[in-house]
């Protein structure tokens, strides 16, 4: 196991190097620049600007510089964008809060998610089947850019019960919103799956046997079916859970939570080379964890898989 | 996938005899009968079907052009512009008196287009990466594989933005952007696929009559995964309507005067709180049929060819 | 970005005149007797996700602009309607020519007690042109004429040779390169606010809330990019007594649609209206929805470079025929609909002392515009038989949008012309509208100061901002000329009239600022075509 973990991230160092290469070229050949905006900046300004930054370099000796500043300093560089402020920073302030709403985003549709997938599966071809699956489905295709005005519209105007938007540290008030935005995207998916590798199980002789044997109907499910059945789920929720905590743009732009996603796309959009590569390497780390953990996961719950 | 009506007891795609062409029509027949008694997915086809004429046939019912503006509609859209018999907006009009009718049934058609090439192009790459890497094994297999690993763990949105800036906005770069992502998921199903399929004695069989490699996968290996691929394309459909959405709504999708489904229901989302309705609500009620029924198509598909991977 | 304001031409002339001290009153929020304010005083105020920095000397646009002027005081403040009254100086002297000018500063505090003194600003001077310092506005010092201050963010002369000293703590004497009567008028700006160094000296983290030392009505409490920006009053501000406001809140939403939302439930005291639902807030909240001139005009740049790739539009006639085609009252009453003025001509009508001159196509009805239109572009060649295809490109956003939808569909139905809608990201469309690839493009210029030639001298050959690339020798003699004018409104007619003439640009509206605002909120600078508003300024009423 532990062998196996170090082959991963020995895999992982390379591939996050191909990434940083990779992004940091295609960056550059964006038209525009970090520094334009309306009113054009006479030439030496710029100059001053690129000097500051060490934007005046040879790309090669900006890339170098940087790989040796993130590997051997752990520092990002200054953002761009946010003249007073570090990519560290950035990060700093902008993770947690699009960890803490991706998180509690990731348990409820994961657990509101298996719970609709098994009572469908339990009750086949029912009402509570139809139900559930019907109800996950609506809830995933609609956008959640409809989806968070529609809620700000009732739950802030209307019913006045939950603010429209901010963070405000972390107050339950405010993150209610933002999850249940980004949960219902992911809702159907879950359900689907947990449905089907259900009722897989369901139909497999051991169960049979276990019903057989009269346990009771709860025992079954819970004691001897969802372990497995949860197999594909599992593999499912690790791509889940990195676009939650990464994929979080339309949150960030409706709830003004101040989190990663818009970070990210404000500074892809305002070309600020430095945010979009320190997120890019956060993100791409995340993701190769999470692939990491799922592989875990998914080798204590089957035993049979050797890893 | 409403109603589940799987059939345990019927071939499944492992036990498919699938040495012979010939041979194999009788498990396209065999699914299709078990397709046909799955309600849910042959209603939700045949919605499809008329979702899909309607956007053939409907634009000769149209008064105005996607692009046409309504002078007398402007600047009251909110009373002028409401759906009407009278005034050729079937639909309604836009905020600047364009005829929705029109630019729904447009958006429609891109949304789909975009769906079906996205996930065209899923089946042609993916397929033919996965099954190669499958078929060699080994150092190719792994670096292969590896790179699709590499590629997953780049953020796409990230990547797509960027090659919408670099490139510009256009039809093609959707296309190439949403293709480049889409067909990661299928080329690892087909791997998986592969790598049972290769042990099976009918491929051994060409294997040891020296069938060239390039032979063996498209003849022998390529035939036997169409099941897994049709099923896992109807379902890359949904799933590409709504990037396609999200790409929109970022503000990178197709040029106006051209729209899609999810260029209008960005549009109108930002206009429902002002009584203008129905800009969101007719778009929004093609969108959510269209990934409805696709899903229930592709689990339909699903139960029909019942594969054990997915 | 905006710089200050409105200083009435009669105020000019009492300071080209008058070379001695000019004291004024100090402004803060003018609470009349009697009012009853409410018990919680805090302002909350929509901005865009845009809050980049908030150290004075890196400040670049309006919103962040908005907060720094809380936070720090500059020699001199613009009033309710934009003329300036005195911050941090008292008064000042001038000599004869405009070209010294010497501050006398009054007893103002640091947030930490210490006193603001005029070697404060020589420090905020020097950093702003300073190259280390990297900043965008570092020109705006030359630009307002400080002595050396181009020749220092060049490099070749050190930033201690700037043509600011202090005489002692309470006097600072700043000399220009050239006259300038309106100099007192650039002082609001963030770029001349004074910083404290061993604040400063803290390196990238002094703008953090446990660092920042600043001289103004308020202090940083929190500064969370994204989310929001929390100000507090500051008990150390010179003019604290008069300061009504506990705390003011920068709440960041970045749909206009979510502000108005929020607006209505009450999360936020101002915000914005989005295109074309004016008429209809205004019917149902007459007393919050308000519509004000802005300083800006939009516009489309038609390449007139060689590398113009469409030949078509190197015909003058073709130009003309575009631009009259326009109906801008289409735009403006039917898409816009928040008090916006069409516009035939550049310079914004409420630039303090300009004359708007006659220009033909405005005074003449839409059906004649487009009936000589019409016969222009037959003269050209064009026609419905013999189309012309345009590109036109604009930066991604819903207004934008709307106009060019509206512009191609009259241009198609009027002329035949067909206009390829190029939708591309801000970034993109500066690029391509600098490199002078494109055949159209989308634009707007906002005043940086209250005289005409802050948007005339953009059709100076040699202008960076000039992206039509606009070469005309009357034109360049013209603005040259005006600098040193009795009246340049004389030049200023004949430079319109030129541009109405060879059509670089095709000038579509003026702008409103649209917003919805609490009706308890008091003192907003609703007479300041730039809208600098301070937040000592506002007070709220009790309902």
């Amino acid at each position: 196991m532990i062998q196996f973990i170090l082959k991963r991230l020995a895999v992982a160092i390379p591939t996050l190097l191909v990434l940083i290469v990779v992004s940091f070229f295609l960056m550059k050949m964006a038209p525009g620049n970090p520094f334009a905006g309306e009113k054009t900046v006479p030439q030496s300004v710029l100059d001053n600007i690129y000097a500051r930054y060490g934007l005046d370099k040879p790309e090669w000796q900006q890339l170098a510089e940087y790989i040796y500043n993130v590997v051997f300093r752990f520092d990002f560089g200054p953002s761009f964008q946010y003249r007073d402020r570090t990519v560290n920073d950035i990060i700093a302030q902008g993770f947690p809060v699009t960890f803490t709403y991706g998180a509690w985003a990731f348990v409820a549709a994961s657990v509101i998610g298996i719970a609709l997938g098994v009572v469908a599966a339990v009750r086949q071809n029912s009402w509570a089947d139809y139900l559930s699956v019907g109800f996950s489905i609506g809830a995933q295709v609609v956008p959640n850019f409809v989806m968070a005005p529609i809620l700000v519209l009732v739950f802030t105007l209307w019913l006045r019960w939950l603010p429209g938007g901010g963070w405000n540290g972390g107050h339950w008030s405010n993150v209610v919103l933002p999850v249940v935005a980004l949960a219902t995207s992911y809702f159907a998916n879950i359900a689907r799956i947990t449905r089907s590798s259900m009722l897989e199980v369901l139909g497999s002789n051991y169960i049979r046997t276990a019903r057989a044997k009269g346990l009771p109907g709860w025992k079954v499910i819970f004691g001897h079916a969802l372990r497995p059945a949860l197999l594909p789920v599992v593999s499912y929720l690790g791509p889940v859970f990195v676009g939650m905590v990464t994929g979080s743009v339309v949150i960030d732009l409706y709830f003004s939570t101040g989190g990663i996603g818009q970070a990210f796309v404000n500074s892809a959009l305002n070309r600020d080379y430095s945010t979009i590569l320190g997120i890019t390497i956060l993100l791409g780390a995340l993701t190769i964890t999470a692939n990491l953990v799922v592989d875990v996961l998914y080798a204590w719950i089957d035993p049979k898989i050797e890893l | 996938m409403l109603a589940d009506n799987r059939i345990k007891t019927v071939t499944s795609l492992e036990a498919a005899p699938a040495e012979l062409p010939t041979k194999g029509r009788s498990l396209w027949r065999d699914a299709g009968r078990r397709f046909m008694a799955n309600k849910a997915a042959l209603t939700s086809l045949i919605v499809l079907i008329g979702v899909v004429l309607f956007t053939i046939v409907g634009p000769y019912f149209a008064k105005w052009s996607i692009e046409k503006v309504d002078w007398s509609v402007v600047g009251n859209v909110l009373h002028a512009g409401a759906p009407s018999l009278e005034t050729g907006h079937y639909f309604g009009t836009d905020e600047v008196g364009r005829d929705l009718y029109s630019r729904v049934i447009q958006g429609t058609q891109i949304s789909l287009l975009v769906g079906l090439v996205g996930s065209a192009i899923a089946v042609i790459v993916g397929t033919i990466y996965g099954a190669v890497a499958g078929y060699f094994g080994g150092r190719l297999d792994s670096a292969m594989m590896r790179l699709v690993d590499i590629i997953y763990s780049i953020p796409y949105m990230f990547i797509l933005i960027l090659l919408l800036i670099v490139f510009g906005r256009s039809f093609i770069m959707l296309f190439v952007g949403i293709g480049l992502i889409s067909w990661l998921g299928m080329s690892r199903v087909v791997r998986g696929q592969t790598l049972t399929l290769k042990n099976r004695e009918f491929v051994e069989a060409a294997i040891a009559t020296g069938s060239k490699p390039r032979d063996v996968i498209f003849r022998h290996i390529v035939p036997n995964l169409l099941g897994i691929v049709a099923i896992y394309a109807t379902l890359l459909v949904p799933e590409m309507i709504l990037l396609e959405s999200f790409i929109s709504f970022l503000g990178l999708g197709v040029q106006e005067p051209n729209t899609s489904l999810g260029a209008l229901i960005s549009e109108g989302a930002q206009t429902m709180q002002y009584g203008t309705y129905w800009q969101l609500a007719f778009p929004l009620v093609f969108f959510i049929t269209i990934l409805f029924t696709f899903f229930f198509v592709g689990d339909g598909l699903r139960d029909a060819l019942d594969p054990k991977d997915r | 970005m905006m710089i200050t304001q409105t200083l009435k031409a009669a105020m000019v002339a009492a300071a080209l005149l008058s070379a001695t001290a000019l004291t004024a009153p100090a402004y803060a929020a003018m609470v009349p007797e009697g009012t009853k304010l409410a018990a919680e005083q805090v302002f909350k105020y929509r901005v865009l996700d845009n809050i980049n920095t908030l150290d004075p000397q890196l400040v670049e646009d309006v919103d962040t602009s908005a907060v720094v002027r809380s936070l720090f005081e500059g020699l001199y403040n613009s009033g309710p309607d934009g003329e300036p009254v005195p911050g941090v100086a008292e008064s000042y002297d001038v000599n004869e020519d405009n070209t010294v000018y010497t501050f006398h500063l009054r007893d103002a505090k640091w947030s930490n007690g210490e006193p603001v003194i005029a070697g404060d600003f020589v420090y905020a001077w020097q950093r702003a042109v300073t190259p280390e310092t990297a900043s965008n506005y570092a020109y705006f010092v030359g630009l307002v004429g400080v002595v050396n201050a181009d020749a220092i963010v060049a490099g070749e002369k050190k930033p201690e040779e700037l043509g600011v000293k202090a005489i002692d703590d309470k006097t600072l004497e700043v000399t220009l390169s050239f006259s300038s009567p309106w100099f007192i008028r650039t002082l609001s700006h963030a770029t001349l606010f004074p910083t404290y160094k061993a604040s400063v000296d803290k390196g990238i983290d002094w703008t953090k809330p446990e660092n920042m030392v600043s001289n103004g009505a308020f202090t940083l409490a929190e500064n969370t990019p994204g989310e929001r920006v929390v100000l507090k009053r500051n008990p150390n501000y010179w003019d604290n007594e008069h300061t009504v406001l506990e705390e003011v809140q920068f709440l960041t939403i970045n749909d206009e649609n979510q502000g108005l939302t929020r607006w209505r439930a009450g999360e936020v005291d101002q915000t914005d209206v989005p295109a074309g639902q004016y008429p209809a807030l205004k019917a149902e909240l007459p007393d919050n929805t308000f519509s004000v001139p802005q300083f800006c005009t939009y516009y489309f740049s038609v390449n007139m470079t060689d590398k113009q790739p469409n030949a078509a539009l190197a015909d003058v006639k073709v130009r003309e025929a575009l631009s009259l085609a326009i109906d801008r009252d289409v735009i403006v009453n039917g898409i816009l609909q928040g008090g916006q003025q069409p516009a035939y001509s550049f310079t914004h009508p409420l630039t303090a002392g300009f004359t708007m001159p006659e220009i033909a196509a405005a005074a003449m009805t839409q059906e004649e515009r487009d009936a000589k239109a019409v016969a222009l572009m037959t003269e050209a060649g064009f026609s419905k038989d013999n189309p012309l295809t345009i590109n036109y490109i604009y930066n991604t956003s819903e207004a934008h949008k709307k106009i060019a939808t509206v512009v191609s569909q009259m241009w198609k139905e009027k002329l035949g012309v067909t206009m390829n809608l190029q939708d591309m990201e801000f970034q993109t469309l500066l690029d391509t509208r600098h490199s002078k690839t494109y055949e159209l493009a989308r634009n707007a210029w906002c005043g940086d100061y209250n005289e005409a030639s802050t948007f005339l001298s953009l059709l100076d050959s040699k202008s960076e901002q000039n992206d039509q690339g606009y070469a005309n020798a009357d034109v360049d003699s013209w603005l040259a000329a005006s600098k040193t004018a009795e009246d340049p409104n004389v030049q200023y007619a004949e430079i319109e009239a030129q541009a109405a003439k060879d059509v670089p640009i095709m000038p579509i509206y003026f702008y409103a600022k649209v917003f919805m605002q609490n009706a308890d909120v008091k003192g907003w600078p609703y007479d300041d075509v730039e809208q600098n508003w301070y937040a000592k300024d506002l007070y709220k009423v009790a309902e």
